[in-house]
Formats: structure tokens, C-alpha cells, sequence
């Protein structure tokens, strides 16, 4: 059975054996039947999924068994970190392989928290997600505790379906640099919802490395609440999958609270990766960031939704967005749509977009110097992709990221 | 021997260099000096091998080798440099790394060993130091940031790491002080020898004071219309070019 009604008919047979709230997640089963997913319903048009359908996944036929893969060697060529690190394997917890924190830690098979966020009833994968959740990270970093650094990893494989369920809580003034990476092989689906909460003066650095299988299908969607004085800065890498989705709900509910939502996306072949954010400005004071490089190869395509609304009494906002893009084919395309939605009168916010090729000025330049056409295609690329990087501070991780593309970049020249 | 014989030139309809004859044997300089709009930086980008011209007649030899075939990194093997009037920059790249990439680029091309970070450095190193240039700028981003004098000795970097045969420089000398104008000419005077040669263009006397020229030519509305001894530059500086250019209208 395919599309909604395959993950409706397996919810049925599971419900009784799912963890949590199961009345939540009845609810959630009725908002997804009503829904459907995006684009798979001929002639339904959701507005906030204009650029991207997941026809595709409503076509696949995703079976839940255990696939045979072999997430060792997976997990030996990404880029990791020496730091506590919690994997899972096919959606499950898998100790034998993670490096458990200290403390702050529980699977949400054990523990599970639906959180107060998500809107199951506004976002179909989010229903999607509620509905047959097993297992993710559950995280607390007590107030004025610094977590220092944690990776949250994922692999899977097969042609299976997956529905991790995070939630991070970082307590008044409390620090975390949370390290995200998902990989895997095979036409998966991996639909992750996670909820984030940043108390009072609190700090969360959020760095996320998206490397799935070049046919795997990945969802990411993401609420975060930021309080007064605290701060949730996050970087996004996407280089993965078939085609992907990254959605990030950001409010920031507390004076003075800042959001940094930077991401690039490098893609190739006919891959498509959409980029989607929601920044809600719901107190004064209160600064957004979002830089968003795309590197387009190929047929690929790079998408970047940016909404920024920003309440009535949400005085002296700082709000910015940035969209650059450049394109190394004819036939790579980009689409980008800023929405402003302002009700206060003393506001600065700014969007922009670019979408260039190679800068010929450049190109003759390096070329005049003796430097042969391909590698100068080349230089100037990675050299947009480092500058796309510098919104990670920590070097170590940034090491880690030019890493990865490098990984990318030789695939592309092989 | 670079050799220039009847080039015309042409962006769109727009006729930008009109028959341009222009012999610069091995070993000399050459300066080419003219009113603005005369076409002299369009000569510089032809020989270098931009491609945003059309080329309508004429040909162009060096050594012997017809330059207009060949692509820009051809050109720059067989050992034409251009020092651009306004270097570009290049946000994101090393300027270390560029310099190694393209030395090593024109070594490939001669079948000689490329060289490792540590040769290049050790290379770039003295060759930053002998132009008093800070050795930071090895590390900086390929002119980002840099002010305009750094621009242009970034260009004179570049020439004394490469050893071109043939070097175009296009006002190397605009908007330097007395002690980096000195600087440049040094550059060139220290490349100087039977193997060398360079067309220098220039507004000003003052450069040709420290780099003194085999030959001054004048352009003017595409074509060189007096060709003189180290003397002429010296007249110009005095009378100008208005009697020139209406002589060639």
C-alpha cells in the first residue's frame, strides 16, 4: 500500500503499541488523512509547499523491516567530532555505537514528550511524524549548565520509512552546541520533527549536516522558542538526498531573544533540497539572521521560503535575509520567496536575493594567470562555499563541514 | 618577439582598435602612452586573450607562435602576463594558494615538477620580501580588502613569481606614491634581460624616470600614431597629446 494510506494502515496496526500520548496521536492520524502529503493529492495546492511536492513519496512504497546495511561503515566516513555522541540506527537507539553524555539524556521510546510547539493540524508531516514516532533524543541541559558539545546522528537504510522525535530544553542561561548529522543508503524516508525550547539567556548552537543517500527522501521540521536574552544559532548543510526539506519554525518570545537560521545547500543531478523558514518576532527587541547559499549543479533545484512576521508590539525588530545563489548549469534553478508581514512601526528588516553564474571577470583573471578553465570553475566554487561556511564560528565543526564538501565536490569530479 | 601587425578590434560595432602595428623585440621595454579612450587596455586584454572582443583583422605572434588561438592559460604558459589596470578580487581564495595553483599550472605545461607548499612559500617569501610587501598579504584573500597601491604590487607578486617572457603592464603605476612606484619599476627592472620584454602603459613620465624605455609609442583613437625614443614620453609629458590625436583625425 502506498502514500498516506499505506502510513494510515500501518498506524492502525501499531496504535495500541506506540509510545506516549495516544490520544495525540489519534488526533494527528485524523490530521493527516484530512491532509494527505504535500503534492500527493492531484489538484490540492498548499501555499507553503509551492516548490516542492513529495508526489514522489506519496508514490514510493516504504516497507517496515529491518533493511540490511551496514551502518559501521556509514558511520566511519562522516565527519565526527571527539564528543559524546547519540546514535541512532534505523530509527532505534543504538548504544553500542553511541558515546553517551554525562547526563540530560533519555530515548524518547522511554520518555516520550510530544512537546508544545508543533502544529500536527497545520503540518502534514508533522502529523505524519506524530503519529509513528518510536524513538529519538530527548535532551535537558539544566539552567546555567553547559552541555558543551553533543552529536545527534542518524542512519538508516533500505526503503523504509523513518519518524525520529527530538526535544531539547536548555534551562535559564544554559549552553549546548548540538551537532546533527543524518546519512544513510538507500530510497528511505526520514521525516524528523523536533521541538526546541531556549530558555532565559540561554545559547544553543545548532549545526546540522544533512548527507542522506542520493535517493533517500529527508523532512526536517523544526519548532524552536527562544526566551529573553537567549539565543538559538543554527547552520544548515544540505548535500544529500534525492530530494529534501528543511523547515524551521522560529519564535522569539522573550526581549532581546536572537535567531541565526544560515544554510547552504549544494546539490547536483536532477536533486531538489527547500529550505523553509518561519521567523516569528513576538517581542521587542529581537534580532534574525538568515544567510542562504545554494551551489546548483545539473537539473538540480534550491528553494528558499523565508517568512518573517513580526507582531504589533514587537518594536525596534531586527530582521534579515539574504538568499544567494549561483548556478553552474543552464539548467539548475532556484526559487525564492521572502514574505514580510510586519504590524509594528519601528522595524528594520531586509531581504535580498542573487543568482549568478561564475563571475566571468573572475574566471579570465585566474585563467590569464596560467590556471586551465576547469580549475578555475573550480577554485571559484569552493571558494563560494567557504563563504557560505563562515557563519559557523566553531572551526573544528567548520573543518568538519568543508570536509564533507570536499566529499561532495570529488563525487562531482569523479 | 612579440609582433602585432595590422590588429583591428572591435566590441559589438564598435570599432576599439583600428590597425595596430607594434613590434617589442626580446630584452625591451617598450612604453605605450595615450589619451584615455585610445584603446591601450583593449590591447592589453587581445594580447592576454579575453574573450569580450572581436578580433576583425590582423594577427598577433609570439615567438613566433600565433597568440589569437590560444586560449587565456595558453597564452599564460607560453609566458604572456598582463598586470591588470583594476585586479580583480577573489573573495574566498587564498591568495598563497592562488599563486601556487597558477605557478604550478604554467609548470605543468612546461613538464617541470610542480612545487609543494613548502617550496612555493619558501619562493614567495623572498620574492614578498624584495618587493617590501607585508608577508601577510600571502595569506589574505587574492586582493580582497587590499588598497590600491596593495592591488597593484600584488600584480608585481604575481609577475616575479610566474617570469612571464612578455609582461603588459596596464598603469601599474596609477595611484602609487613615489616609494611604491619605485617598488614597481624595480620589479620589472629585476625581470630585465635578453629573455624579457614588456609593454609598459602608462600616463605618466614619472614611472619611465625609474624604468627607462627602449621605445614610447603613442595610441590614439586605435593607431599608434608616433613611435620615438625615451625622449618622446618626456615631450608629451610637456606638450600633451592634442597635437597627436588631431593629427590622426
Amino acid at each position: 500500500m502506498t502514500g498516506a494510506t499505506g502510513f494510515l494502515q500501518r498506524y492502525a496496526g501499531l496504535r495500541g503499541l506506540l509510545p506516549g500520548d495516544s490520544a495525540l496521536r489519534a488526533a494527528a492520524a485524523a490530521a493527516f488523512e484530512t491532509a494527505g502529503l504535500p503534492g500527493g493529492t492531484p489538484g490540492r495546492r498548499i501555499e507553503a509547499w509551492k516548490y516542492t511536492s513529495l508526489r514522489p513519496v506519496a508514490e514510493a512504497n516504504f516497507r517496515p523491516v529491518t533493511p540490511r546495511h551496514e551502518a559501521e561503515t556509514i558511520l566511519a566516513r562522516l565527519p565526527l567530532l571527539d564528543a559524546p555522541r547519540i546514535v541512532f540506527v534505523d530509527g532505534v537507539l543504538r548504544r553500542g555505537v553511541s558515546v553517551m553524555p554525562a547526563a540530560g539524556f533519555a530515548p524518547f521510546a522511554e520518555q516520550p514528550d510530544f512537546g508544545t510547539l508543533t502544529w500536527p493540524d497545520r503540518e502534514p508531516m508533522v502529523a505524519l511524524n506524530t503519529m509513528l514516532a518510536t524513538d529519538g533524543a530527548v535532551l535537558d541541559v539544566p539552567a546555567a549548565c553547559d552541555g558543551g558539545l553533543l552529536q545527534l546522528i542518524s542512519i538508516v537504510g533500505g526503503e523504509t520509512d523513518y519518524h525520529p522525535r527530538h526535544s531539547i530544553r536548555l534551562g535559564k542561561g544554559a549552553q549546548l552546541t548540538l551537532m546533527e548529522v543524518s546519512a544513510g543508503d538507500g530510497s528511505y524516508l526520514l521525516n524528523t520533527v523536533a521541538e526546541i525550547h531556549v530558555a532565559e539567556g540561554a545559547r544553543l548552537t545548532h549545526i546540522r549536516l544533512q548527507d542522506e543517500g542520493l535517493s533517500a527522501f529527508h523532512v526536517s521540521t523544526t519548532y524552536v522558542d527562544v526566551q529573553a536574552g537567549g539565543s538559538y544559532d543554527s547552520f544548515t548543510l544540505n548535500i544529500g538526498a534525492q530530494l529534501s526539506r528543511t523547515e524551521v519554525h522560529a519564535q522569539l518570545s522573550g526581549v532581546g531573544a536572537i535567531a541565526c537560521l544560515n544554510a547552504a545547500q549544494i546539490l547536483s543531478g536532477s536533486q531538489h533540497s527547500d529550505f523553509t523558514t518561519v521567523v516569528g518576532h513576538a517581542a521587542p527587541g529581537c534580532t534574525s539572521r538568515q544567510t542562504v547559499k545554494n551551489v546548483l549543479a545539473g537539473r538540480s533545484r534550491g528553494v528558499f521560503q523565508g517568512r518573517i512576521e513580526v507582531a504589533r508590539d514587537a518594536q525596534k525588530t531586527d530582521g534579515y535575509q539574504m538568499n544567494q545563489a549561483l548556478l553552474l548549469s543552464p539548467y539548475a534553478e532556484v526559487d525564492s520567496k521572502p514574505e514580510l508581514e510586519i504590524f509594528a512601526d519601528d522595524v528594520k528588516c531586509s531581504h535580498g536575493a542573487t543568482v549568478g553564474a561564475l563571475d566571468s571577470e573572475q574566471m579570465f583573471y585566474l585563467r590569464s594567470r596560467g590556471i586551465p578553465d576547469g580549475e578555475a570553475r573550480s577554485i571559484l566554487v569552493r571558494a563560494f562555499l567557504a563563504d557560505a561556511l563562515d557563519a559557523v564560528a566553531d572551526e573544528t565543526i567548520r573543518a568538519r563541514l568543508e570536509a564533507a564538501i570536499e566529499q561532495w565536490w570529488e563525487r562531482q569530479e569523479a | 618577439m612579440l609582433e602585432i601587425r595590422n590588429l583591428a578590434v572591435s566590441i559589438g560595432d564598435k570599432p576599439i582598435l583600428q590597425g595596430i602595428d607594434l613590434v617589442v623585440p626580446s630584452g625591451e621595454v617598450h612604453a605605450l602612452m595615450g589619451p584615455n579612450g585610445s584603446g591601450k587596455s583593449t590591447l592589453g586584454y587581445v594580447l592576454s586573450g579575453r574573450d569580450d572582443y572581436t578580433i576583425t583583422s590582423g594577427e598577433v605572434t609570439f615567438d613566433g607562435v600565433n597568440l589569437l588561438d590560444m586560449a587565456p592559460e595558453q597564452r599564460a604558459a607560453a609566458g604572456v602576463f598582463l598586470a591588470f589596470q583594476a585586479p580583480v578580487e577573489l573573495p574566498g581564495v587564498n591568495n598563497a594558494n592562488f599563486l601556487r595553483t597558477a605557478l604550478n599550472a604554467i609548470r605543468r605545461a612546461h613538464n617541470k615538477a610542480e612545487l609543494d607548499a613548502v617550496q612555493f612559500l619558501k619562493l614567495a617569501r623572498a620574492e614578498t620580501r624584495r618587493l617590501a610587501m607585508p608577508e601577510d598579504m600571502l595569506k589574505r584573500n587574492v586582493n580582497v580588502g587590499f588598497s590600491g597601491g596593495e592591488k597593484k604590487r600584488n600584480e608585481v607578486l604575481q609577475m616575479a613569481i610566474l617570469r612571464p617572457k612578455i609582461a603588459v603592464l596596464d598603469e601599474t603605476d596609477s595611484g602609487l606614491d613615489i616609494d611604491a612606484l619605485k617598488i614597481v619599476a624595480d620589479g620589472v627592472n629585476a625581470l630585465r634581460g635578453p629573455e624579457f620584454s614588456a609593454l609598459v602603459i602608462t600616463h605618466h613620465q614619472r614611472l619611465l624616470d625609474h624604468l627607462v624605455p627602449n621605445r614610447v609609442h603613442v595610441l590614439a583613437q586605435g593607431r599608434i600614431v608616433r613611435s620615438g625614443g625615451p625622449e618622446l614620453a618626456t615631450e608629451l609629458e610637456r606638450t600633451g597629446y592634442a597635437g597627436l590625436t588631431a593629427e590622426a583625425a
